[in-house]
Parts: structure tokens; C-alpha cells; sequence
């Protein structure tokens, strides 16, 4: 057996864990700059300098919060609820590409942990089976609102994946490949599939704010008809872990979005800058992370302008907007590429 | 019905059309009206540090002033009392002891004078009614408290300080329609 | 692998019988998930990955979403499920034994599998299943989507009508 290289992808699935878990808790903190910035004020300024040492307080004080589990609640789907809503969260970020190859000593590493060739679909297994997270949470409860919560959360998730997953086959319709690995690469330069797809990217895009529950779409957490949504039992650091949870979907929504139609860790003239290869690896990289980043700040960006649906506009959206979009997507892709592309 | 405002807008239920259903104009619009606010100079300031001026006329924490001779000008009349809306001032009324000329101005003082700031409303009425010029609504902020019973002010934070350096400056309450007002025949004894 | 074989199979065994012997409702769905997990780790000790990913999309993250949901709305617990006479679980289980007894008989003729392909490990991948879906057996899988259709009409008839007889 290939030693380093299993110490690599063990040492490379904690950098990425602890990347995932610093931005989504430096993502609270953008997220309250922001808001604030939207609303001319100011947003948390007082720990730190810039209040950089909020996401920190904020983490101590979810800890030191008197911890309650209802009396008539199911104690055992309580905890669960929260631990698979982190967990899933975390699993996705395993099939990501975060950058090219690294060589080593003559040895190449490949910045990704898990090169499935299913890779796309391995996320959405992952987003399908974070619902549970929401639904047991809710019901275990024993509240109605939590179950309102929970139940919004399903039939939302349900209804927008199956739009999300058509934008998707539109997609492989051109790539040809269910590898993330594969569909980066096809994406070298500024082939940049949002080009080829932009309704597709449209789609995906409306569909993500749905699948992590971010504003327009957070009806399963709208404060103001259920109260906190399903975590409105929660306290201390298990609403932490929904609330984390959520950073973390945002995260790796952004970084699927801008892996499948903004090229990954390509960059425009990648060819022309005569870099050695690491270095352009590590800079393609940093690209990758500001596309990410930049799409964070989209989320946020939507969340503080965009009123939140009503629940039958939301179900309309879905089913009678989103998914016959999809639907002719996918026949006009099909179409063009039988006609124009393969013979 | 004649309009009270020239922002109101007849509603009308008409079909949306194919652009406005798409509602893409739209969100872009407002992403583009929170974009422009993201650069706005911020309209908030960091308080503690800064601090907003205040206003001329400003209306906090009441003083009870002394006269020059630092004797106490109230005379405990119960007029600030009555004309208080709220009901917020009590006091009870003492005779001036011989020997005590230096203490009080007024043959009948207040022993103990109390407003319960958590019922005053700060409108002023208790100044304007004062034939003494005794008391007056300073620029000073009433502290939070954790309890109920602080709030009750005694003579002991009402009355300003002996010192004539920490004395409580209230003349930017002395406007020329108060001054005038108060030049009236009834209040000649303050002269 | 062989480990990894019999720990799967084992969690997959516990949670189908805990499936049966449970009695909240809610608890026999979350066992069926944790067995349906299982299962899809099973498809990809097989490297059939594509089959294991959508095993997970449609079976653990969509249908037993829709389970869980029906069971949750329906606030189902021990008290309210209907206690069968002895009569009945008596007959319950001749029947159940008779079922199991036709299918033993049936498959015995069977049973050294004789596989149509030869098991390679690429067979799971995505093209592969491709292939084989849409050359070999495209009519089958044309008709089932068809059949998919009609119960999705289906469906809409039904909510649909009342609708209509409310407006006529």
C-alpha cells in the first residue's frame, strides 16, 4: 500500500475540514457585516479589531448556554436531528476539487480527497439525506411549530431538488462527465460552463438558496410565522450545530456553483502567466476561493434584499416555474447538441 | 377625499406582464438599491466613543439649583408637583431654622424632594411652573439601573453641587422666550 | 473488504429486524433508512457507485422522506395501532409461511445463479449502466417511464377533482 499517500488524504481531509469549519464561522461574521453594511450600520465591531473575534465569542456563548431538552421530546432523535445536519453538511466537501496537482518530491497529489466519478451526484446524495437532519429534528421536538418547520423544510427540499437535478443533466448533457474532477477541467481558460448553460446556471443558482434554506426560501425557519422554525426548541450549542450547519451548505453551494459553471480553480489566461506548475496550482486555488467567496456573498447579498416567499408562491415557483424551465432546458440542450455538436 | 400624502398609489390588480412574472428585472433592481447601500456612508456611529450632540434644548435629568450664594432655591410650593403630568414629584415641606439662612433662600424649604424618573416623561412642564427658577432639565442622561428603586432620585442627586466649579450650567435653557416669560409681574421677586 | 462485507451486512440485518420489531412508527422508518444506507454501502463494496449514489437519492432521500412525512403528520404510537386478535396473527403467520415456502420452491430451481454478464468491477460504473439501459433494455425502461407517467396523471386526477365538482 501507497503509505504517503494515504498520509496526504489524511492530513489534506483535516485541512479541509478546518478550512470548512473557519469559513462558515467567519461566514456568520460576514454575515452580520454584511446585513449591516445593507442597512448602513456598522455590524459587530467591539471583539477584536474589525470584530474579527465574533464568530469566537459567539462560539463560546452557544457552549456556555444552558443546554434544554424537553421533557416530552424524543431524547434520542434530539441529538440525532442536529448531528446529521452537521454531518452531511461536512461529508460534501469531500468530492470538491479545491485546486489542481500538487508535485511534491516527484510525487503528483491530486487537491481533492475523492475523485468519484459520480462526483455530482454524491453532493446531491449528500443534500437529499441533510433533510433528515431538519425533519427528525423537527419532529423529535414535539412542538408544532418545529413540526411545521420540518415539514416545510421536506417538501421544500424535495420539490427543488428536482429541479436542481434536471439543471444538472443539462449540464452533464454538454460535460459528458459526472466527475467533478472531469467537468472542471473541460472548463480550462474561460470555457467556463456558465456560458454554455446560463439558464441551467439560473436554475441551480435559485435552487441552492432553496436547498440550504437561505433567504428567499427560509420558510422552514421564518421566525415570523414559526416562531424558530424547527430549531425553535434548540438551545445552546445544538441550534449552534443547525445554525453551523447552514453556513456549511452555503459554503459548499457556493463552491459546487462555482466548481460546475465558473470553472473551478481555472482562471482566464492561466497559460499565458508562465508560473511554475505548484504555483499556479496554489494560485488557482486562491481564484477558487474567491469564487467561492464571491458566491457567499451573493447568498448574503439575496438574503438582505429579497422579501421570503409565501408557501404557495414557493410551491408554484417550484413546480410550475422552475421545473418545466429545467425540463425545456434539457430538450433544447439535447436538441442542439444532436444536431450541432456530435455529428 | 382630498389626499393626505402625494405618495399614494391607486392600487390596480392588472395581469403582470412576461417580464415583471420573471420578477428577474426586479430582484436585480433591488440587489443593485443594496449594492449602492453597501457603499453608503454608514449612518450609525459607534456610540460610547462618539456621541451625537445634543440638542440646545435637550431634556434629561433634572437639577435643582442653588443661587449664587449657594443657598437652595426651592421653596417646596408644589407647583412643579402639580403641574407634573405624570405625577412623578413628591417632596415634603420644612420650616428654615435660624442659622440655616445659608442653607435655604426661602423661609420654607424642601426637606425631601423625589422624582421617580421611571414616571417622568421629561416634558417640562415642572420648569415652566417653577416661580423659583429652582428647577431646570439638564443635557445629562438619567443612568440605567438594575432595580426599580434607584430610580426615585432624592435631593442628594436632584440638588447640584456646592462647589462653584461643578455647578450644573443651564443656561441654554434660559432662551429669550423663557427669560421673557418669565419677566412677567408675577415673577418680579426673582429679580 | 470481507470486513467491511460483514459489518454492513450486519448493521443491514439488525436494522430490517429492528424495522419489523420496533414499535414506534417512526423509529421502524429511521431503522429502514439506516438498512437502506447500508445497502448502498453494499452497492459500492460491489463498485457499482452510480447504483449506490442513486439508491441514496431516491430511495433514502426521497421516497422515505415522503414515509417519514405521512408518519410524522399521522402522529402514529403505540396506543392507536390496533391490537389483531390470535386468530388472526396465527393465520398471519401460516400465510407468511406459505408465501415463504412458494418462493424457496421457486427460486430453488434457480439458484446457481447463472449471471448474464461476467462480473467485472467496471460493470456498476455510470457508463456501463447507461449502455446497458438505453441499448438492451430501452423498451423496458421506456414503458416503466411511461407507466411513471400515468401514475403521475394519475395522481393529479385525483387531486384535481374535487376541485372541479367544488366549481360546477
Amino acid at each position: 500500500m501507497d503509505w504517503t499517500l494515504y498520509i496526504y488524504k489524511t492530513i489534506f481531509l483535516f485541512i479541509i475540514l478546518l478550512v470548512t469549519l473557519v469559513v462558515a464561522m467567519y461566514s456568520t461574521y460576514g454575515e452580520r457585516k454584511v446585513a449591516a453594511f445593507m442597512q448602513d450600520r456598522r455590524g459587530p465591531n467591539r471583539a477584536g479589531p474589525f470584530g474579527l473575534l465574533q464568530p469566537l465569542a459567539d462560539g463560546v456563548k452557544m457552549f456556555m448556554k444552558e443546554e434544554i431538552i424537553p421533557l416530552s421530546a424524543n431524547r434520542v432523535l434530539f441529538i440525532l436531528g442536529p448531528a446529521i445536519a452537521m454531518t452531511t453538511a461536512l461529508l460534501t466537501g469531500v468530492v470538491i476539487p479545491w485546486g489542481g496537482t500538487l508535485t511534491i518530491g516527484g510525487r503528483e497529489f491530486s487537491m481533492q480527497i475523492a475523485d468519484l466519478n459520480i462526483g455530482i451526484l454524491y453532493v446531491f446524495a449528500m443534500v437529499s439525506i441533510g433533510v433528515y437532519g431538519i425533519m427528525i429534528g423537527g419532529w423529535a421536538s414535539n412542538n408544532k411549530y418545529a413540526l411545521y418547520g420540518s415539514i416545510r423544510a421536506a417538501s421544500q427540499m424535495i420539490s427543488y431538488e428536482l429541479a436542481m437535478g434536471m439543471a444538472i443533466v443539462a449540464l452533464v448533457v454538454t460535460t459528458g462527465s459526472l466527475s467533478l474532477h472531469e467537468i472542471v477541467q473541460q472548463q480550462h481558460g474561460m470555457h467556463w460552463n456558465v456560458f454554455y448553460q446560463p439558464l441551467g446556471f439560473l436554475l441551480f443558482l435559485t435552487c441552492a438558496f432553496a436547498e440550504t434554506n437561505r433567504a428567499p426560501f427560509d420558510l422552514p425557519e421564518c421566525e415570523t410565522e414559526l416562531v424558530g422554525g424547527y430549531h425553535t426548541e434548540y438551545s445552546s450549542m445544538k441550534l449552534g450545530f443547525y445554525l453551523f450547519a447552514e453556513y456549511i451548505n452555503m459554503f459548499i453551494s457556493s463552491a459546487v456553483i462555482a466548481t460546475v459553471y465558473f470553472g473551478g480553480y481555472n482562471m482566464p489566461f492561466i497559460d499565458q502567466l508562465g508560473l511554475s506548475p505548484n504555483a499556479l496550482t496554489l494560485l488557482g486555488t486562491a481564484f477558487f476561493f474567491m469564487k467561492i467567496f464571491f458566491f457567499i456573498f451573493l447568498f448574503m447579498w439575496v438574503r438582505w434584499t429579497l422579501p421570503r416567499f409565501r408557501y404557495d408562491q414557493l410551491m408554484n415557483l417550484g413546480w410550475k416555474g422552475l421545473i418545466p424551465l429545467a425540463m425545456f432546458n434539457i430538450v433544447a440542450t439535447g436538441v442542439y447538441y444532436y444536431f450541432f455538436e456530435l455529428t | 377625499m382630498q389626499q393626505l400624502t402625494n405618495r399614494s398609489k391607486v392600487v390596480s390588480d392588472k395581469k403582470m406582464t412576461f417580464l415583471e412574472k420573471i420578477y428577474l428585472p426586479a430582484i436585480v433592481k433591488g440587489m443593485a438599491i443594496t449594492l449602492k447601500h453597501f457603499f453608503k456612508k454608514k449612518s450609525t456611529i459607534s456610540y460610547p466613543e462618539q456621541t451625537r450632540p445634543f440638542s440646545e434644548i435637550y431634556r434629561g435629568q433634572h437639577v435643582l439649583k442653588r443661587d449664587d450664594l449657594g443657598r437652595e432655591r426651592c421653596t417646596a410650593c408644589g407647583l412643579c408637583a402639580v403641574a407634573c403630568p405624570a405625577e412623578a414629584i413628591t417632596m415634603i415641606s420644612a420650616e428654615r431654622k435660624p442659622g440655616e439662612e445659608n442653607l435655604y433662600r426661602e423661609e420654607k424649604y424642601a426637606a425631601t424632594y423625589e422624582i421617580n424618573m421611571l414616571r417622568c416623561i421629561f416634558c417640562g412642564d415642572c420648569e415652566e411652573a417653577c416661580p423659583k427658577e429652582a428647577i431646570f432639565l439638564t443635557d445629562r442622561i438619567v443612568a440605567s439601573e438594575y432595580k426599580r428603586e434607584p430610580f426615585v432620585y432624592g435631593k442628594d442627586r436632584l440638588v447640584e453641587p456646592l462647589d462653584p466649579t461643578k455647578r450644573i450650567d443651564i443656561s441654554k435653557r434660559q432662551t429669550e422666550s423663557v427669560l421673557k416669560f418669565k419677566e412677567n409681574k408675577r415673577f418680579a421677586h426673582n429679580k | 473488504m470481507v470486513f467491511l462485507f460483514y459489518f454492513l451486512s450486519a448493521i443491514m440485518v439488525i436494522s430490517a429486524l429492528l424495522v419489523v420489531f420496533s414499535k414506534s412508527p417512526i423509529n421502524n422508518v429511521i431503522y429502514l433508512i439506516i438498512c437502506f444506507i447500508a445497502m448502498a454501502g453494499h452497492y459500492i463494496l460491489l463498485n457499482a457507485q452510480f447504483l449506490a449514489v442513486v439508491h441514496i437519492i431516491v430511495y433514502t432521500g426521497a421516497i422515505m422522506v415522503l414515509f417519514l412525512f405521512v408518519v410524522m403528520l399521522l402522529n402514529l404510537n403505540k396506543a392507536i395501532i390496533p391490537q389483531k386478535s390470535a386468530a388472526a396473527r396465527v393465520l398471519a403467520v401460516v400465510t407468511g409461511g406459505i408465501f415463504f415456502l412458494v418462493l424457496l420452491a421457486a427460486t430453488r430451481q434457480t439458484f446457481v445463479i447463472n449471471p448474464r454478464y461476467a462480473f467485472t468491477s467496471e460493470i456498476g460504473l455510470v457508463a456501463n449502466v447507461g449502455k446497458t439501459l438505453f441499448h438492451e433494455f430501452l423498451l423496458p425502461f421506456e414503458i416503466s417511464s411511461v407507466l411513471f407517467i400515468s401514475a403521475m396523471v394519475g395522481a393529479v386526477m385525483f387531486g384535481k377533482r374535487d376541485h372541479a365538482a367544488g366549481e360546477d
